[in-house]
C-alpha cells in the first residue's frame, strides 16, 4: 500500500480509536479538542511521511504523535486550572502527571464507554447516529451528509448541538455510574437505525450505503465482545444484520430496481453471513425474553430459505403477528399481509388489505395490486398504476410498470 | 379512535372441553393470526390471557373458587383494542377464533381511563 492509500485507510481504522480514547479521557467538555488533536495527527502524518518516508510501524507512530498531543493540551490546561484553583481553594489539589493511554484494552474501553455517551436519549435519534458515524465510525462531514441526503451545513450544527447539549448536561464519558442495562436499548435501536440508513435509504452511492451496515455490524461486534453487554438482544440484532447483509449484492439490479426475494439470483447471496446469522440467532435464543430483534431475525431467518413452503410462510405470518403485537409500523403490516397471502391464499389476504388503509403509502398499492393480479386485473392495474403515481424514484415506477405490462400480455 | 375491551369467554370447567396439547397450539395460532390482523391495522392496544385459576370474593368476605361453578364461560382472556366505532369493534370481535366453538365474545367500550 503507498502513503496516498495508506493514510485514508488508517483514518478509517485509527481515527475512531484514537478520538474515543482522547475524547473519555477529556471529557465531553472538551470532545471538540479531542477530534482536533486527532485530524491534526493525521495531517501530521501526511506531512511527514511525505518527506521522510513511511514509518516501519504506522499505527504506533500515529498513536505516540498524538498522545504528544494529547498531552500538550492536558500540561497546559493542567496549569490553567491550577492557577485558577490557587485562587479559589487553600488546599491544592493533589498533583498527577497527565496519562493518556492508547493501550488495545482502553481503545476498546474507550470506544464502548463512548458509545453509550453518545446514545443518551437527551439526543434526538438522528443526533445519536450522526455523532456515532462521526465519532465512532471516523466519517467524514461530507460522508454524513450524503447518508441522510442533506448539506455539510446541516449536519455541522446538528452535531454541534449535540454535543453543546452532551457537554451542558454534563455527561460522564466514564460509564462507572451509567446503568448499562438502562442505556443499552437506546445503543442497539442506534446501532439497528445505522443499519437501516444504509440497507433502506434511497441515497444511491451503494458504497456509502454499504459502509453504513458494515460499520453498524462492527459496533455490534463490539457489543457482543464486551461481557457486559453481550445480551440475547445484541445477538439477535447481529442475526439480523449478517442475514439483511448477506443478500445485499442480490437485491438491486444494476439498473437500481429493488428485486424481491423471490427475483434474486441466489448464487449473489453471501452463504458465509448466512451461516454466521444462524451461530447469533442461536446464541440469541438464550433468555426468555423476544424482543423484536429476535422476531425480525428469525424471519430473515426464514427469508433467507429460497424454497417457498407452507411451512415456511406459516412461520415468517406468525412472527409478523407477534412482530406487531411489540411494535406497529406499515412495513410490518405490509409484509405480513403479504405473507399471509402466501400462507392462506391471495383471496384472505385482500380482505385483511384492504382493512390497512394506507392510503399514503405507495407499497400498499403495489401490495394490493400484487394481490388483485389473477383476480381482478382491472384492479390490479388501476393500483399499480396509483403506486407508480407515488413511486419516488424512476427505478421503482419501472418495476411497476413491468407488472402492468406483464398483466396486460398475460389477458387474452 | 375508540377504545374497546374485547372479551373472551370459554368454558374452563367441563374436562371434554378442554384442548389437547396439539390443539392448544393450533389454536393459539389461530389466536395469533386474528390478532395479528388487528396489530397490522394498528388497532391493537394491549391483551392478556389468564391462568384457569382465581377466586372469587362476594360481600361479607366470602371467597369461592372461581366464578366456574355457577358460569360455564369464563373470562379466558382480553385484548383491548383502538375502533372507529362500536361497529368497527364489533367486526374484529367476530373474527375471534374461539367462535368457532359454542364460546362467546363481549365487546365493551371503555369510558373511564385510568392513568395505567
Amino acid at each position: 500500500m503507498d502513503t496516498r492509500d495508506l493514510i485514508p485507510h488508517l483514518f478509517r481504522t485509527e481515527y475512531r480509536k484514537i478520538v474515543s480514547v482522547l475524547g473519555k479521557r477529556f471529557g465531553f467538555e472538551h470532545l471538540e479538542t479531542a477530534e482536533d488533536i486527532t485530524s491534526d495527527t493525521f495531517l501530521t502524518a501526511t506531512q511527514s511521511w511525505g518527506v521522510e518516508g513511511v514509518p516501519e510501524n504506522p499505527t504506533a507512530w500515529l498513536y505516540q504523535v498524538a498522545k504528544n498531543k494529547a498531552l500538550n493540551f492536558l500540561h497546559r490546561q493542567n496549569h490553567f486550572d491550577k492557577k485558577i484553583s490557587a485562587d479559589l481553594k487553600s488546599d491544592s489539589p493533589k498533583e498527577s502527571l497527565p496519562e493518556v493511554d492508547l493501550s488495545p484494552q482502553n481503545i476498546i474501553d474507550s470506544q464502548l464507554k463512548m458509545m453509550f455517551a453518545i446514545c443518551h436519549p437527551m439526543l434526538s435519534q438522528e443526533a445519536q447516529i450522526g455523532l456515532s458515524l462521526r465519532i465512532l465510525c471516523g466519517f467524514g462531514i461530507e460522508e454524513i451528509a450524503n447518508a441522510f441526503l442533506t448539506n455539510k451545513d446541516t449536519i455541522n450544527k446538528r452535531l454541534f448541538r449535540a454535543k453543546q447539549s452532551l457537554r451542558n448536561a454534563k455527561i460522564d464519558i466514564d460509564l462507572e455510574d451509567v446503568d448499562i442495562d438502562g442505556r443499552l436499548p437506546s445503543v442497539i435501536k442506534t446501532v439497528y437505525l445505522l443499519f437501516n440508513e444504509g440497507y433502506h435509504s434511497i441515497s444511491q452511492a451503494q458504497t456509502l450505503r454499504k459502509d453504513l451496515c458494515l460499520e453498524a455490524m462492527r459496533l455490534c461486534t463490539m457489543l457482543i465482545e464486551n461481557e457486559t453487554t453481550n445480551t440475547p438482544e445484541v445477538n439477535a440484532l447481529l442475526s439480523l444484520m449478517c442475514f439483511h447483509f448477506s443478500r445485499f449484492e442480490a437485491r438491486v439490479s444494476i439498473e437500481g430496481e429493488i428485486i424481491l426475494y423471490n427475483e434474486q439470483d441466489i448464487s449473489l447471496w453471501n452463504t458465509d453471513l448466512i451461516s454466521k446469522g444462524g451461530y447469533f440467532l442461536n446464541r440469541a435464543m438464550s433468555g426468555d425474553r423476544v424482543s423484536k430483534y429476535h422476531l425480525e431475525a428469525a424471519i430473515a431467518y426464514w427469508n433467507c430459505q429460497p424454497i417457498d413452503s407452507n411451512v415456511k410462510w406459516e412461520n415468517i405470518l406468525h412472527l409478523y403477528n407477534q412482530l406487531l403485537q411489540i411494535e406497529y409500523s406499515p412495513a410490518a403490516a405490509l409484509n405480513r399481509t403479504y405473507a399471509l397471502s402466501k400462507a392462506k391464499g391471495k383471496e384472505s389476504a385482500l380482505l385483511e388489505a384492504e382493512k390497512l388503509e394506507l392510503h399514503d403509502n405507495q407499497f400498499y398499492f403495489a401490495l394490493l395490486g400484487e394481490l388483485y393480479t389473477d383476480i381482478n386485473n382491472k384492479k390490479a392495474k388501476l393500483n399499480l398504476a396509483k403506486a407508480i403515481g407515488m413511486a419516488k424514484s424512476p427505478a421503482d415506477r419501472n418495476a411497476l410498470q413491468k407488472k402492468i405490462d406483464k398483466i396486460e400480455h398475460r389477458q387474452p | 379512535m375508540e377504545e374497546y375491551l374485547i372479551i373472551m369467554r370459554l368454558d374452563l370447567i367441563t374436562k371434554d372441553a378442554q384442548p389437547s396439547p396439539d390443539q392448544m397450539q393450533a389454536y393459539m395460532k389461530m389466536y395469533h393470526d386474528w390478532v395479528g390482523g388487528i396489530a397490522a391495522q394498528n388497532k391493537f392496544v394491549g391483551g392478556k390471557g389468564l391462568s384457569t385459576e382465581g377466586k372469587v370474593i362476594k360481600s361479607g368476605n366470602v371467597v369461592t373458587d372461581g366464578p366456574y361453578a355457577e358460569v360455564k364461560e369464563s373470562i379466558a382472556g382480553f385484548i383491548v383494542v383502538n375502533a372507529k366505532d362500536f361497529d368497527d369493534a364489533l367486526e374484529m370481535g367476530r373474527g375471534c377464533p374461539i367462535l368457532q366453538g359454542e364460546n362467546s365474545v363481549e365487546v365493551r367500550k371503555v369510558v373511564s381511563v385510568h392513568n395505567k
